[in-house]
């Protein structure tokens, strides 16, 4: 039996025992409290962020980009509704029977469907697949009239890029499509904020422009489970578009451009003289930019990629040309200016039979039986390249350069504002000595003088030039863009010359040119003094011309596409109160006055016409205000 | 004497019925109502199979306490060792036809029900060691022949549970059994030692883990070493509970939990959603009412006259005790991951029954607590 003192004695030990135990019980207690003020209390606002960002998921929605307005305001780069069809894996009861009616509907072909299952295999199965990005009118309706057949289909109006003037405005706008990961990685903008179908720039103002046409993202927030499923929308941010872009360019104009050019590869430039404003510009041949919205095919790409008249170069802005004798207006004032010969001053051009020799070259005038003996204006008139030989001779290329220079040529006109603008190329003795490491040559100066050898210039820089002769030789900041102030330049209608009436006589030389006879453009002269305009012609050889081929006298036809002449213009007009200057480049087309001179006499007609429209539009805007 | 006293039992049926805990009962009840609304709470406010099951668990497991509280406490006195035998050999039973989820073999199939021995070894454990030292001197505790023998009692279920495999069930049943050994009287300093050995032999230990446990264990020491594999299910169960607050987000407002973030929350987290849904206060007020349930079941120690019922109290209070800290401090990340239930609240019909017949004996153990075993 058990002791009675033994069951006391257990009875304090048991006692004590749950004493010992009850003081750490209060204690463990205490910590876990403790540890629940820690996490709940002080911890508080980390793990409420911690749970946010579990549960809260953002999902960015293409922005709306911006539009290019013309002068008018109409829109050359719009956005319109593109029709789609979007499909979730998860949603759609049988996947394989679904697609397989969608493929019959629109008609699909096999390779465009095992893409469309490829990419399905690439998303999770509540991603948004994108079965069709682009639809017709009548395939969307089709498939809006089988959706009781096409469960978890969904039929999508989206935003998308359009260019309602097409090919007309390819090379100044550029196009838009897909960002890539290089867009991605040099474009902090794009970067912030891409999304999966994000299009952007890849050319031209497009391209320049993107971070104030890209619009900000809507955004969408969503709260999630565990397994990223999307459970209510939380908020819907609307984003703002982008800005509207305007330009300076008239769409009228642009267009009989693109017709000019029509089968020829070659640019366009109209320019006002005053203000800079570009009417138009243009290079072909060009092509549909709508076709690479969503992704351009391999036909249609290899077909552009492989013309040898070469679309995809804007040969306005990245053409680098032999300036051939539109360069003559320029080598006259040079030397009108420099006071090395007076207008006066006449040269006799004696035909082939007896070229200019120096140091055992010849040079050769292009008329075969020689133009006599020529003064200065008469040379302008008749192009005569043996006068130029010699006053470029008297002259010097460094002093040309000068002048060349001042008047645009040999930098870019829109400083950084293309991408694919070149510079050109002025040479000038040092520029040799740096470049090429041998001294410059004196015949290198006399075929300067007729815009041959090293000199290269852009048609948009020979169109710049002409314009600053044209307005008396002001300096002028040529502009695309109307809104755009950091074009603004100080330095703006300074004199580039020192005697106003060395640039009245290279005025009236260039009429003469035109409106002359025996003036190298003279057929195709406008009468009308509404529409009167002077210019110059050029001819630019692609390569040398050898005595074979002086025998020869090959017309233009019977000469291969790749070595014929390129033909030049550049003019002004109206002669008596000049407004308006062009240059016209027809690539490989042969000589300027029978190629590139008979365009002006069209575009300078519609040019003018639209004057009367321009200004009135431009006070009546002010009115407005 | 035996049957002045049965008799004299039959007749005060009512005493018996007024002799009931009111606290302890009060306190059960209120558990049960907050682990149901909880478990509404998993179910994504909807009454669905957890809370359906969770309910009548509750509803029959009660009214089987009520039953056990009037036997007399002699009668768990003399069923100590059988129902110790019948427990282990259930446990060797489900070695061999136990049903197998989730990687190990728990349970056993009993046609209507499918029940975990090892939760109810828990309780027997400590009805059987609680009758062996009821007779023992205090001189004797400490003799080689008793040790020995107590540790054979502890370490059969626990072996026969760590190769189900479950070692968090194992843990705990050899808690229960040492917290009996300590109130017995067992010298200080064996606790000491054998505090120390295993502490040193603890990498020896870990060499023997498996490696989901092994892992288990890393993560504990750094949940951030793999943030969405192992220690997704701590990180997000401190993320639950801290962006609780003070007052919670609210009831069915658990972001964390219905989501989907949280794992297991019907069983061992079930804290967690708690106490996102209300905050630092709901969870202190729940610390509150399992600390007063337990300072019930001691105090019903204290009162009772004889040793065996005095030393289940104390043990079976301190058991529980321990089950919250641990399934508590795991969900708040201040201990590795071991499958622990937490008394009551967790989803688990063995769990709650084991829980259930331990009230039931503490409460038979109040009524009868003038009842002397000889």
């Amino acid at each position: 039996m058990i002791n009675q003192s033994d069951n006391v004695v257990k009875l304090n030990s048991i006692n004590r025992r749950m004493f010992i135990l009850a003081t750490a019980k209060v204690i463990i207690l205490g910590g876990i409290v403790s540890r629940l003020f820690f996490l709940q209390i002080k911890e508080n606002k980390k793990y409420l962020t911690l749970s946010d960002k579990n549960r809260i998921r953002e999902w960015k929605l293409p922005p709306v980009r911006g539009d290019f307005h013309d002068f008018f305001g109409n829109v050359i780069a719009g956005n319109f509704e593109a029709y789609q069809l979007h499909l979730i894996p998860e949603q759609v009861e049988n996947f394989r029977y679904t697609i397989n009616r969608i493929k019959n509907i629109l008609d699909l072909t096999d390779k465009q469907f095992e893409k469309i299952l490829k990419k399905q295999k690439e998303i999770k199965p509540w991603e948004t697949l994108i079965v069709a990005d682009n639809l017709n009118w009548e395939n969307f309706s089709k498939i809006n009239n089988n959706l009781y057949d096409l469960n978890g289909v969904k039929p999508i109006i989206s935003i998308s890029r359009s260019y309602p003037f097409k090919e007309n405005y390819t090379h100044i706008l550029g196009y838009v499509s897909q960002a890539n990961e290089n867009d991605i990685l040099s474009n902090e903008t794009i970067k912030e904020k891409f999304v999966q179908g994000l299009k952007v720039g890849k050319i031209g103002l497009e391209k320049s422009f993107e971070n104030d046409l890209i619009g900000s993202n809507s955004i969408e927030r969503y709260e999630v489970n565990a397994y990223g499923r999307r459970i209510s929308q939380l908020a819907y941010q609307q984003g703002d578009r982008g800005k509207t872009i305007k330009l300076t360019v008239d769409t009228e104009i642009q267009k009989l451009v693109n017709e000019l050019l029509n089968d020829k590869a070659g640019s366009i430039c109209v320019m006002d003289i005053f203000t800079g404003h570009i009417i138009a510009m243009h290079s072909a041949p060009t092509f549909d930019p709508n076709k690479f919205v969503f992704g351009i095919s391999q036909d249609d790409w290899q077909l552009i990629r492989n013309n040898p008249m070469k679309p995809l170069v804007n040969k306005t802005l990245s053409g680098n040309y032999s300036p051939g004798s539109t360069i003559k207006p320029i080598v006259a004032l040079s030397a009108l200016e420099n006071d090395i010969v007076s207008t006066s001053f006449a040269v006799n051009c004696k035909g082939h039979k007896h070229p200019l020799e120096l140091y055992g070259q010849t040079y050769h005038c292009w008329k075969k039986e020689g133009h006599g003996s020529v003064s200065m204006r008469e040379a302008m008139k008749q192009s005569c390249d043996t006068y130029f030989y010699e006053i470029s001779r008297r002259l010097g290329v460094d002093k040309l350069s000068v002048t060349a220079k001042k008047f645009g040529l040999g930098k870019k006109v829109f400083g950084e504002l293309f991408y694919n603008e070149k510079n050109g190329l002025i040479p000038n003795t040092q520029w040799k000595k740096n470049a090429l490491g041998t001294n410059w040559l004196l015949g290198e100066t006399i075929i300067t003088g007729i815009g041959q050898g090293f000199i290269q210039t852009t048609p948009i820089q020979l169109c710049l030039m002409t314009a600053q002769i044209a307005n008396g030789g002001h300096k002028i900041y040529p502009q695309i863009v109307l809104n755009d102030n950091k074009q603004v330049k100080e330095d703006k209608f300074i004199s580039l010359i020192k005697n106003s009436k060395h640039i009245k006589f290279v005025q009236e030389a260039m009429f003469s040119s035109t409106n002359e006879i025996r003036g190298t453009s003279y057929r195709s002269r406008i009468d009308d003094p509404k529409y009167q305009f002077a210019g110059k012609t050029g001819t630019a050889q692609v390569k040398r011309i050898t005595e074979i081929d002086r025998e020869l006298d090959l017309k233009t036809s019977e000469i291969a596409y790749e070595e014929r002449d390129h033909a030049l213009y550049v003019a002004f007009g109206p002669y008596k109160n000049p407004r308006y200057a062009i240059s016209i480049l027809i690539e490989h087309g042969g000589s300027g006055g029978s190629v590139a001179a008979p365009l002006a006499k069209v575009l300078f007609k519609k040019i003018i016409d639209r004057h009367e429209i321009r200004k009135n539009y431009e006070t009546k805007k002010y009115l407005d205000i | 004497m035996y049957l002045h006293n049965k008799l004299e039992n039959k007749v005060n049926f009512f005493r018996k019925i007024r002799n009931l805990d009111l606290i302890l009962l009060i306190c059960i009840f209120l558990v049960g109502l907050i682990s149901l609304a909880t478990m509404y709470s998993t179910d994504g406010g909807q009454i669905l199979f957890h809370t359906k099951s969770h309910f009548y668990k509750f509803i029959i497991f009660t009214i089987m306490m009520f039953f056990i509280s009037f036997l007399n406490i002699r009668f768990w006195f003399s069923i100590g060792y059988l129902s110790y035998l019948l427990i282990v050999a259930m446990l060797i039973w489900t070695i061999h036809f136990g049903i197998t989820a989730s990687g190990s073999q728990r349970w056993i199939d009993l046609y209507f029900i499918n029940i975990q021995p090892s939760e109810l070894m828990k309780i027997v454990i400590i009805l059987c060691l609680a009758k062996f030292f009821h007779r023992k001197r205090l001189e004797k505790v400490n003799s080689f022949y008793s040790v020995i023998i107590s540790l054979i009692i502890i370490f059969l279920p626990m072996s026969l549970v760590i190769i189900q495999p479950d070692l968090g069930t194992s843990l705990l049943i050899s808690i229960s059994g040492i917290v009996v050994l300590w109130f017995a009287g067992l010298n200080h300093k064996y606790f000491f030692y054998s505090f120390l050995i295993s502490l040193l032999s603890l990498p020896f230990v870990i060499s023997f883990l498996k490696p989901y446990q092994k892992i288990r264990v890393l993560t504990f020491l750094n949940p951030d070493r793999d943030p969405l594999g192992a220690g997704y299910q701590i990180i997000q169960s401190k993320i639950a509970v801290g962006s609780g607050g003070i007052f919670g987000k609210g009831f069915l407002k658990g972001t964390q939990s219905y989501l989907e973030f949280l794992p297991e929350k019907h069983t061992d987290f079930i804290f967690t959603l708690f106490s996102e849904e209300f905050g630092f206060v709901g969870s202190v007020f729940l610390l509150l009412i399992y600390a007063i349930m337990i300072y019930r079941i001691i105090k019903i120690g204290t009162i009772s006259r004889s040793y065996f019922a005095k030393l289940f109290c104390y043990s079976f209070g301190t058991s529980m005790f321990v089950y919250i800290i641990i399934n508590m401090s795991m969900v708040l990340g201040l201990l590795p991951i071991v499958g622990s239930p937490l008394p009551i609240m967790s989803y688990g019909g063995s769990s709650m029954l084991a829980t259930m017949i331990g009230f039931g004996i503490v409460m038979s153990a109040k009524i009868h607590s003038e009842q002397s075993i000889a």
